[in-house]
């Protein structure tokens, strides 16, 4: 049988759901026999290729995240929300009580320790925030959906097995979680 | 090598695109401005990712701080926990009960023994055993459980000892929830301290293959890793009465030929540490301000520390820390290569500290929380996270509600450093459009030394291609390269 491909993205995240992917230990040596990784941030390919399974933790918080998000939808059958921040937009939402702008300007200029004193914000060659951080399906289509902060290991071994075995998994109820 | 986009045409200043800086924690890329005759002018590393994790609390009580600013960092969460519990602490004006500081630490060695090794096993060493120039389809730990399946076995669990460390009191192995303000939730229990210490032996026994395999590798390339985005900076790190500390310092800056130049209590860091901001990165530089900026930069994280410290309090550490010394002369090690050495040297730190940790009675006590109220509309808190120092600092009303926070993260320090040894190598191995083959990965390899916490460092199973983009001043693509 030949191996499923999967590529994978961390958007407007901190890392926790692709750590929590590695806690998976030594049954990653297993199902790497199943799966083909290309791209991925724990793989050096930095182009997306078509593949059969997308995987997306994170909000979409800036313009290159979404570019990303729509690119990744186009190019895999099965596209998987992981985690809160990709589900429901998580941490990162916290955020849009106020316009992105003052988000930058706490950041870079007012914060105690920022030297700023001609109050520069990065905008060269960095992309522009999102008005708000929100979950991946505002932007596009979103088959599986594995809640928590992060997706507990064996939570994201079981999805992976379920979609091998050529079926679309829900998140059982006893492994279910939102934190 | 493949190109795809290949030369489209030749324009006179151009800039070439490295993005994504693939294995680091978080979003980069790397720009290389050449001049009108080819050679590079300088060479840029962006971060591409801003959160606003400065704005996130405002108006939340700041209790809740310890459970929402671990989602800065998932590969490193419990630093986060730790400096956001100890600014809790200072507002509530609490001193901890020994047991929650011992339990405490006691967690935070399991991170710095997780997360370096997760560094060094997962991401790094597929580059040093392999070569930079290796075929990128077998560097990678893939590569590595097939040529090397005992140390690819040791790495991995290493790392898994370090995470149910965490997780044995947390609950958790990521965004675990075991300190709150005044002290921790949760004790250990002596069975669970027993297998602890049971399984530590084995673990230190890998450690010392890592570290024999590590000086083998530095002493047959002595040059290559004496040159290599070797740099002479400042350092910083936490100490205690001189030692090498994790949890709770004095922040110390000692300079590059080796003279202490300060030292300080870390609630008093606002008046020693600013941070410049650039137009082009997300990230910021944090300098020493009685320097400026930038000649006030300085470098943190396991070489940092390793420099700014006198010893280490524990045996095994301490004569490799003075191995490592004797590698120059006044014992001050420049090498950025190096940072994977001192890096082990820190886990074998870890796992002394762990060892003695846990035959302190104290962990298994039960006294575990002092209460209090908001009596200080101020606090501060400073771990040293794996990647170095880290700093958490709040402002509340009287009831609590949180008005300001300021966090510097440990990468940002090495920003300055990390931009110029990206420099450094992109002049020695590009000339106008052409990029030697290994040169890309070499850029990269400069950044994952430094371990940043942005999306680098995380290279744990595959290939390593790059892509890059070449410019023209203007900003208009001439050519992409595509290495696969
Ligand atoms: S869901 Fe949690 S673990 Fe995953 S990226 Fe978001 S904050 Fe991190």
């Amino acid at each position: 049988m030949a191996k499923a491909k999967l590529a994978s993205v961390w958007l407007e995240a901190c890392a926790g759901c692709h750590m929590s992917f590695l806690d998976i230990d030594e049954r990653i040596v297993g199902l790497l026999e199943k799966v083909e990784l290309t791209s991925t941030p724990i793989t050096d390919i930095k182009v997306i290729p078509e593949v059969d399974v997308g995987v997306i933790e994170g909000a979409l918080g800036n313009e290159e995240e979404l570019h990303i998000a729509k690119e990744l939808r186009e190019k895999c059958k099965i596209l998987i929300a992981w985690g809160d921040c990709a589900v429901f937009g998580g941490i990162n939402c916290m955020r849009n009580f106020m316009p992105a702008e003052e988000v930058l300007r706490e950041g870079f200029v007012d914060t105690v320790s920022t030297v700023n004193p001609e109050g520069v914000i990065p905008r060269v060659d960095v992309p522009a925030l999102l008005p708000q951080a929100i979950p991946v399906d505002r932007a596009v289509k979103v088959d599986v959906y594995v809640p928590g902060c992060p997706p507990d290991a064996d939570t994201i071994y079981y999805i992976f097995s379920e979609i091998l075995e050529g079926r679309i998994p829900t998140v059982p109820t006893d492994v279910m979680r939102y934190d | 090598m493949e190109n795809t986009n290949t030369a489209v045409q030749e324009k006179k200043g151009k800039t070439i695109v490295v993005n994504p800086v693939t294995r680091i924690e978080g979003h980069g890329k790397i720009t290389v401005q050449l001049t009108e005759d080819g050679a590079v002018d300088s060479a840029r590393f962006h971060v591409t990712q801003y959160r606003g994790f400065e704005v996130f609390a405002r108006g939340r009580d700041f209790r809740e701080m310890p459970v929402i600013t671990p989602r800065i960092c998932g590969i490193c969460p419990v630093s986060h926990h730790l400096a956001s519990a100890k600014a809790c602490d200072a507002i509530l004006g609490v001193t901890l009960t020994p047991s929650a500081a011992k339990l405490r630490e006691v967690m935070h060695m399991g991170q710095i023994i997780q997360s370096h090794a997760l560094s060094f096993f997962h991401l790094s060493s597929p580059d040093l055993l392999f070569g930079f120039d290796a075929d990128p389809a077998i560097r990678n730990v893939a590569g590595l459980a097939q040529d090397f399946p005992d140390l690819a076995v040791a790495g991995i669990t290493m790392r898994k000892f370090g995470q149910e460390v965490i997780k044995t009191l947390g609950g958790k192995k990521i965004h675990p929830w075991h300190s709150i303000p005044g002290g921790v939730n949760r004790s250990l229990f002596p069975q669970e301290r027993d297998a602890m210490l049971a399984a530590l032996p084995g673990h230190k026994e890998n450690l010392r293959k890592a570290l024999d395999l590590v000086k083998k590798y530095l002493a047959e390339n002595a040059d290559l890793a004496k040159t290599f985005a070797t740099l002479e900076t400042s350092y910083m790190g936490l100490v205690k009465d001189g030692n090498l500390e994790m949890y709770d310092g004095r922040i110390r800056l000692r300079s590059p030929r080796g003279r202490i130049t300060d030292e300080f209590d870390d609630t008093d860091y606002l008046a020693h540490i600013g941070e410049h901001v650039e137009d082009w990165s997300y990230l910021k530089f944090p300098f020493y301000r009685s320097l400026g900026y930038p000649h006030g930069s300085y470098r943190v994280g396991p070489l940092g520390r390793l420099n700014a410290c006198d010893d280490i309090s524990t045996p095994e550490a301490s004569a490799e820390l003075a191995a490592f010394r004797k590698t120059t002369a006044d014992g001050m090690v420049h090498y950025t290569l190096y940072y994977h050495y001192a890096r082990l040297i820190e886990i074998l730190y870890g796992m002394e500290r762990l060892e003695e940790l846990l035959n302190d009675p104290d962990v298994l006590g039960s006294d575990l929380r002092v209460t209090g109220d908001v009596t200080n509309r101020e606090g501060i808190g400073v771990v040293e996270a794996p990647r170095g120092t880290l700093i958490h600092h709040y402002m509340v009303d009287e009831r609590g509600a949180i008005e300001r926070v300021n966090l510097i993260v440990a990468t940002g320090h090495n920003n300055h450093a990390m931009n110029k040894g990206v420099e450094m190598v992109a002049k020695e191995f590009i000339t106008g459009p052409d990029v030697k083959e290994g040169a890309l990965n070499r850029m990269e390899h400069v950044i994952r030394c430094y371990d940043p916490c942005l999306s680098c460092s995380t290279h744990a199973v595959g290939k390593m291609p790059l892509k890059v983009e070449i410019l023209d001043s203007r900003g208009e693509l001439l050519r992409t390269v595509t290495k696969e």
